[in-house]
């Protein structure tokens, strides 16, 4: 097939998937050439049926092997060679079924496979890994191009097949019968590929034009939808209709051009075998009225039963060839997954995190690998074990960024930053997760109770256990006024609870890991002040843990022991709160942004 | 080809309900193709007929043959030339019928989907409310898709189909009786292979949605939540929940594949074994040939010949029975996929039968002048505004009045409860509460995304309902959190708060709006392109557009919905200069998360469950002690 010819790594990484499959993949194939080998018998025995039967020739087809059967006269010489159509025509449909289970065996599992391997794939990508795709595609590759890798499997191990042999056969079935009418539909072949392969490239470029059309048409759409609110209340719906229909008229007028080519080849491949059929039915008519015939009428209806075959399997063939030129795109996709380096690999490492220190020593990272566009540059910093440390600063200065880099989110462009004395790329990837915990911003609950989403954080965590932690997460209130407490489902996504209780169930779940570190990236934004001070005065008695807190409200991290001031990647300056407002400028600032009028109430 | 088209969508797998009306619905779209589609259809019917005779010409060829040395071959190549002359009808019909079905789908395409968009525009706010973005596209790609499919191939192919059946059962009752009821037999054999495997197939393809419904929920869950799993070392656990849904979804979908793919070499076979059965009983019923014995002899058949068969007909014969056998293969495989195209349909039609938004409204908004002290409606661009109602002229102020307002989003929950209060032209109003207290919920009221069931809503005295929707929305302009920018230069964002504004009102506003300064560093300026939603502008840079764009609107009422809270407190800090001069002379509903924001309004309203429990001015609510007081020290929670 097309596709194992081209550089790449073509199907390298689908072989794999047919195991457990391998028997159903070969049967499939097996079984179509003999429902095909059956199939084509059968104009073979009508012939002789014809030529023996109706007009008592003296020739007929498969003579030799039909003479030997046990008839004694010629009704009995009809039945048995309908009978043998008969059977044929049964055997075929046997084999034509069970190749219809097995195929459906073979490409379902294989497509099984082949989604748990992108699925085992994806899941170990590290974060820079995801970014480079975005969730969306990830989803779509799993899901939609899997779906068109199964189909093409199946395509080939069912169509691919079936298609040739049927032409190959069926040629030699005609060969058999008469070999220079056999050459009419030989002479037909090229010309029925040139028109189509002429189509095909023509056609491709008119038709990516119409996607492309078909894809701004949809991107207006959806920017549409999106800004709905935004239109309504401008009152811009007639000019967005208006530039809608204009698109919509574009795709229109694209949509026939590239199209309409293809209008051609249904008449194109029908004229040129209905041509095949009409010179042979002159030739071949002028080699039966004569004496010594060479050439008989049942002969000859077959030839053109044969030659129809040979031409519909080679429509099909390119057809199918087309098809999968297409499914290419789907298969480079998958590719780019696997071939994906997975840039942050887990070391054999027996080193466990001893204590909370952290320590960043001369960090620069940047998001894109690029040591000129740096989203964090020279980071130095100290943290002691059981330390509380405030992280302020605007939207992308890089607060986020830094933290992330503790759990080995993302690893460091160069610079090093140690846990417990030692580099965190030396320590076991689980192990360094397990004790660093973290609350993301983006947080998320999955589906399923919440107990389920606490044991996230602990598997074997008893029921007291998650209530503790819920507790100290000023979560266990509202969750025991819940109808069902502890037991109740949270929805896809955890749509169930609102913004301030899932960050503080979010805030529970990361407690229940028990870590030496525990970092909060603006998790308590939709808390109120007063639980969020509650949380606070929880979070401070357990002294050995490490807690870093990034934070918008100043308020939140004013007591801490160290506050670092984030702008532009760098740390602008670190020191306490009385310190930081006596030399930072950017802490004063946001300070009076926020606190003035507060200070005034 | 057809992008999506063989997408296990989540929408797909259901069929038509009504699948009649339906298509009767869709053929009303072809009223504007009408000639090209009766020629369509003509050529159909011509394509199928010429096919037809094709195979009946064996017929008379046969027959010529038949006599073999004493043959007439020029009586023979008579015929093959008349059948030529058929052949090529017949390929001159198809390219025909398949260029114009094309033209006239897409047209009906086009049409339909521009019906379907201008309903959208037209549906009120709570439709999209009640929507996800991905099911609303859905229409757009899914469901369309679905309809080109079948107008531009099912239908087409059904016509073909159907036209050619009846040509050949026509064809094939007037060749031979008796093999015309083997035909018969095969038909019905067919039906009940057909409604069999097809039901079953049909029950296991719904199963098999479900399940990748399933599967493919999970994945997105996993991803979307990835930076969890990661940090729980949840990958593990999440493999196994893969691997039981996985699974499964491989066993439901090989059972459902399976009988979607047997259908094939089911039909194949069973025609086979029905031109077996032709194929001898034709021998069989063979006419006597001269010079040897009839099979028949001594039968009932001798003394009624007319029913015996020819060698020419039987050949013949035998072709239009594989033809039969193939086109009721076409249709019942067709059938389904149209059921299923229909169902997309339906869907469509649903939308575009859903009640667009109801305007009652009659007062419009007019340019005014004054002469004399008095005002006049005028074509020029004084700007001054007036509301028009019949003939009385009210001049545009931006008073706002909510008097014992009542309203639920779904007629059970109540959101707002008595909400009364009053905004004098000019003052800036601003509401505080937690989400969900109904503060969006009142400026929603006041633009009428959504109607009050209970009190009354006037604007400079005139009930709102009253004011046509359009009139009384540009009269407003809004600020939301989330900007929504659009693709295309900044100048056409700006721009897009009034299309008749000048390149030199946009850039005034936008420098009211304290954004020219960034906007003349982009590297385009004014005409740099913005990527979808303004991607590649900073949180803060989208705000600023958003206010210039409010700005070049110049509405008297200004309603400012979150606007800076996703911006950090020092970006709002720049933001403030061209906030206020914006809010300048104008009526200004202000909802705000952060209390910085609010300080300075002549009114603050403090919402809670849909009532409006303190209000006054910042000083006067410190004073209260109350809710507001909480807030403002932090002993109270917003969420």
């Amino acid at each position: 097939m097309e596709k194992t010819k081209k550089k790449g790594p073509g199907v390298k990484y689908l072989k794999p998937c047919i195991k457990g499959y391998v028997l159903p993949s070969v049967m499939t194939p097996v079984l179509i050439i003999f429902e095909v080998a059956l199939e084509v018998i059968i104009p073979l025995l009508m012939a002789a049926l014809v030529d023996g039967g109706l007009y008592r020739e003296e020739t007929y087809q498969l003579k030799g092997i039909l003479s030997r059967l046990p008839y004694t006269n010629n009704l009995q010489f009809i039945l048995w060679v309908g009978g043998l159509m008969a059977i044929a025509s049964m055997l075929s449909l046997l084999c034509g079924a069970f190749a219809a289970r097995t195929s459906a065996v073979a490409s379902m599992g294989f497509a099984k496979n082949l989604r748990m391997k992108i699925f085992d794939k994806i899941l170990n990508f590290s974060f820079r890994n995801t970014d480079k795709f975005r969730t969306s595609s990830l989803v779509m590759r799993a899901t939609t191009d899997v779906n068109n890798m199964q189909n093409t499997y199946q395509q080939i191990i069912r169509i691919m097949v079936r298609a040739p042999i049927m032409m190959v056969l069926a040629a030699i079935m005609a060969f058999r019968i008469d070999v220079s009418l056999s050459f009419i539909f030989v002479a037909a072949i090229p010309l029925i590929l040139v028109p189509i392969l002429l189509l095909v490239l023509i056609g491709h470029k008119r038709f990516r034009r119409m996607l492309k059309k078909y894809d701004a048409m949809n991107a207006a759409v959806q920017e549409n939808l999106i800004g709905a609110r935004v239109v309504k209340s401008f009152v811009r719906e007639p000019y967005k209709t208006e530039k809608f229909n204009r698109s919509a008229d574009d795709l229109m007028k694209t949509q026939i051009y590239a199209q309409k080519l293809f209008s051609l080849s249904n008449p194109i491949q029908l004229g040129i075998m209905w041509g095949a059929t009409i010179v042979m039915l002159l030739l071949g008519g002028r080699r039966i009225a004569v004496p010594d015939a060479t050439l008989r009428i049942g002969e000859l209806t077959a030839m053109i039963q044969y030659s129809t075959q040979v031409i519909t399997s080679l429509t099909m063939v390119s057809m199918i060839a087309i098809m999968l030129s297409m499914s290419r795109a789907s298969l480079d996709r998958i590719n780019e997954v696997f071939e994906e380096k997975i840039d942050i690999d887990s070391p054999e490492s027996d080193l466990t995190v001893e204590t909370g220190e952290i320590e960043f020593d001369h960090v620069n990272f940047s998001y894109s690998d690029n040591p000129d566009v740096l989203n964090l540059k020279d980071v130095n910093l100290h943290i002691l074990p059981g330390q509380t440390v405030g992280v302020i600063g605007g939207t992308g200065e890089g607060k986020s960024t830094l933290v992330q880099m503790i759990p080995r989110l993302y690893d460091v462009l160069s610079g090093s930053i140690r846990v417990s004395g030692h580099d965190v790329r030396e320590y076991g990837l689980k192990e360094l997760r397990d004790s660093v915990s973290m609350v993301l911003q983006k947080n998320m609950l999955f589906s399923g109770s919440i107990r389920n989403n606490m044991r996230w954080g602990n598997p074997n965590a008893s029921d007291e256990q998650i209530e503790a932690a819920c507790r100290l997460a000023c979560a266990d209130e509202f969750v025991r006024a819940f109808p069902d407490g502890y037991d109740t489902d949270l929805g896809q996504g955890g749509c169930n609870v609102s913004g301030g209780q899932k960050q503080r169930l979010c805030i529970a779940r990361a407690l229940l890991k028990q870590p030496k570190i525990l970092i909060l990236d603006d998790s308590t934004s939709a808390v109120d002040t007063a639980t969020e001070a509650k949380i606070r005065e929880g979070l401070s008695k357990l002294k050995n843990m490490t807690k870093i807190v990034i934070a918008q409200r100043i308020t939140s991290i004013m007591n801490a022991d160290q506050i670092v001031v984030m702008e532009r990647g760098t740390i602008s300056d670190v020191g306490t709160h009385a310190e930081l407002m006596q030399r930072s400028t950017i802490y004063r600032e946001v300070y009076e942004s926020q606190v003035r009028e507060e200070a005034n109430a | 080809m057809p992008p999506g088209s063989s997408l296990n969508s989540k929408m797909g797998g259901k069929r038509a309900e009504k699948p009649l009306q339906t298509l009767l619905r869709l053929f009303r779209y072809y009223k504007n193709c009408t000639g090209l589609l009766i020629i369509a259809v003509l050529s159909i019917i011509l394509y199928s007929a010429a096919t037809t005779a094709t195979y009946y010409m064996m017929d008379p060829l046969v027959a010529v043959l038949e006599d073999g040395v004493n043959a007439d071959m020029a009586k023979y190549i008579a015929l093959l030339i008349a059948m030529a002359a058929l052949y090529a009808i017949a390929a001159i019909t198809n390219y025909l019928l398949n260029r114009l079905m094309l033209s006239c789908s897409a047209r009906v395409l086009c049409a339909v989907r521009k019906e379907m968009f201008d309903k959208m525009q037209s549906l009120p706010i709570a439709f999209f409310d009640g929507h996800t973005h991905g099911e609303l596209m859905s229409y757009y790609t899914n469901d369309t898709d679905a309809i080109r499919e079948l107008l531009h191939h099912s239908i087409t192919q059904m016509l073909i189909s159907v036209t050619s059946l009846i040509a050949y059962i026509g064809m094939m009752f007037y060749l031979s009786i008796p093999l015309f009821l083997i035909v018969i037999v095969m038909g019905l054999v067919i039906f009940y292979v057909v409604r069999a495997v097809g039901g079953r197939s049909r029950k296991n393809f719904v199963k098999q949605q479900r399940v990748v419904a399933t599967v493919n929920g999970y994945i997105e869950e996993m991803m979307e939540g990835q930076k969890v799993v990661k940090v729980f070392n949840h990958e593990d656990a999440a493999k196994r929940g893969f691997k039981q849904h996985n699974d499964e979804l491989c066993r439901i979908a090989t059972n459902a594949n399976t009988y979607a793919n047997i259908m094939g070499p089911l039909m194949n076979n069973i025609s086979h074994i029905f031109y077996a059965i032709t194929c001898t009983v034709g021998v069989l019923l063979a006419a006597p040939v001269p010079g040897q014995d009839f099979l028949l002899a001594g039968t009932w058949f001798e003394t009624h010949q007319e029913f015996l068969v020819q060698g020419g007909v039987l050949v013949a014969f035998l072709q239009l029975i594989r033809q039969f056998a193939n086109r009721i293969s076409q249709i019942s495989q067709q059938f389904n996929s149209i059921l299923l195209a229909l169902a997309g349909a339906e869907r469509i039609f649903a939308l575009i039968d859903m009640p667009a938004e109801v305007d009652e409204g009659t007062v419009t908004l007019v340019r005014v002048e004054e002469r004399d002290g008095k005002l006049f409606e005028t074509d020029r661009r004084t700007g001054r505004w007036a509301w028009k109602r019949g003939n009385e002229l009210i001049p545009l102020r931006g008073e706002v009045d909510f008097k014992d307002v009542d309203f639920s989003y779904d007629g059970k929950k109540q959101v707002l409860t008595d909400v009364t209060l009053y905004a004098h032209p000019g003052q800036k109003i601003a509401f505080v509460g937690s989400t969900g207290a109904g503060k969006t919920t009142i400026t929603n009221l006041i633009n009428r995304f959504y109607d009050i069931a209970d009190g009354t809503i006037t604007y400079d005295g005139i009930p709102v309902r009253e004011i046509k929707k359009r009139a009384l929305r540009s009269s407003l302009g809004m600020v939301l959190q989330d900007t929504h920018l659009f693709s295309g230069t900044v100048m056409e964002n700006i721009r897009y708060g009034r299309l008749d504004a000048t390149d030199e009102e946009c850039i005034e506003a936008a420098k009211i709006a304290n954004a020219d300064f960034f906007i003349t560093h982009l590297p385009d300026g004014y005409q740099t392109e913005l990527v979808a939603d303004g991607a590649n502008l900073s949180q803060g840079q989208r705000q600023l557009l958003a206010i210039a764009r409010a700005a070049v609107s110049d509405p008297p009422v200004l309603i400012l919905d979150e606007a800076t809270s996703s911006i950090d407190t020092r970006t709002e800090k720049h933001i403030e200069k061209g906030m206020d001069a914006l809010m300048k002379g104008r009526t200004v509903f202000v909802i705000a998360h952060r209390l910085s924001t609010v300080r300075n309004s002549d009114c603050i309203m403090v919402l809670e469950n849909g009532r409006i429990i303190e209000r006054g001015s910042h000083e006067e609510l410190l004073k209260e002690r109350g809710k507001y007081y909480e807030l403002c020290t932090g002993t109270s929670e917003l969420s």
